[in-house]
């Protein structure tokens, strides 16, 4: 990735965008927690989710938003996002996939409106949103 | 029984804290969100694109208002467990772009409180509004959801 690549003139309804997540590992889960500052143990530490009757680790949702996030900022510059929201729906288990899409649902001539997901390879969906960007 | 937020928490407002991001922090949350585009990495990237530093990405404004020294305080005034609740969703709303060093000062206030299921899911809406002397740069606004861990759900 060097720079955004997409403009508001070649956008159209329903094109959708893609970013096909790495296995999030326990590494990875490591490496969230120390760099987000979220030390929760649910997400790092089985002895402690053993505890409270959790079987295993799962992702923070936030990580889920920062991929999304990456899918909107690999495609446009990150001073064109006016907003960016998200519902988290499911867990994240521990060495899952997700795929973000981006849908275009309506575009004028300023700004575009999408709808964001999270999905795992199963389907479950784990976060849903929205974003509007400013074209041009 | 979960105790029940009382709606006059609307309104209430959390002291302003401030805080930074150093690059290399940003750097670091780059490699740990699998962020390779260099303008979140490389200073001269980020300078080539037009950016002073190097930009703080969408959603680690969440990140840095977890810098709050006193951000125990509120769940534990109001008597709710923390491993009763669950982050239920996330707003940005962006006003102005920020940038490693900048000093940004955060306050926090409560929207909303409501509940469903007789209780037993309890919903607090809090924004929290982000700026470098006095200009706003984002709003984040959070959804807290609280479970009485006693109710079948």
């Amino acid at each position: 990735m060097t720079s955004p690549t997409t403009t508001g003139t070649n956008l159209a309804f329903g094109q959708e965008f893609h970013l096909v997540c790495p296995r999030i590992t326990r590494t990875t889960l490591a490496l969230y927690a120390g760099a987000s500052g979220d030390h929760n143990p649910v997400h790092i530490d089985t002895d402690a989710c053993h505890a409270v009757g959790i079987d295993d680790v799962f992702a923070h949702g936030m990580l889920s938003m920062a991929y999304l996030s990456r899918l909107l900022t690999d495609h446009w510059a990150q001073e064109q996002i006016v907003s960016f929201e998200v519902r988290f729906s499911a867990i994240t288990p521990v060495n899952s996939e997700p795929t973000c899409t981006g849908t275009v649902t309506k575009v004028d001539d300023s700004v575009a409106h999408l709808d964001l997901t999270v999905a795992l390879p199963d389907g479950t969906v784990t976060l849903r949103g929205a974003a509007v960007v400013r074209l041009g | 029984m979960t105790t029940p937020i009382d709606p006059s928490l609307i309104g209430t407002r959390t002291d302003e804290f401030s805080t930074s991001a150093e690059r290399g922090r940003l750097r670091f949350f780059a490699e740990a969100t699998g962020q390779t585009d260099p303008r979140y990495s490389d200073l001269g990237a980020a300078r080539a694109a037009g950016h002073p530093d190097l930009p703080i990405p969408p959603t680690f404004f969440f990140c840095l208002e977890m810098d709050n020294p006193n951000r125990g305080d509120f769940l534990a005034q109001l008597g709710v467990d923390v491993r009763t609740i669950l982050h239920g969703g996330q707003k940005f709303t962006y006003h102005a772009p920020a940038h490693a060093g900048d000093v940004l000062t955060f306050w926090t206030e409560v929207t909303d409180v409501s509940s469903k299921k007789g209780g037993a899911l309890q919903f607090i809406v809090r924004d929290t509004h982000v700026g470098i002397a006095g200009k706003p740069v984002v709003t984040l606004t959070s959804t807290i959801v609280v479970r009485d861990p006693k109710a079948a759900l």
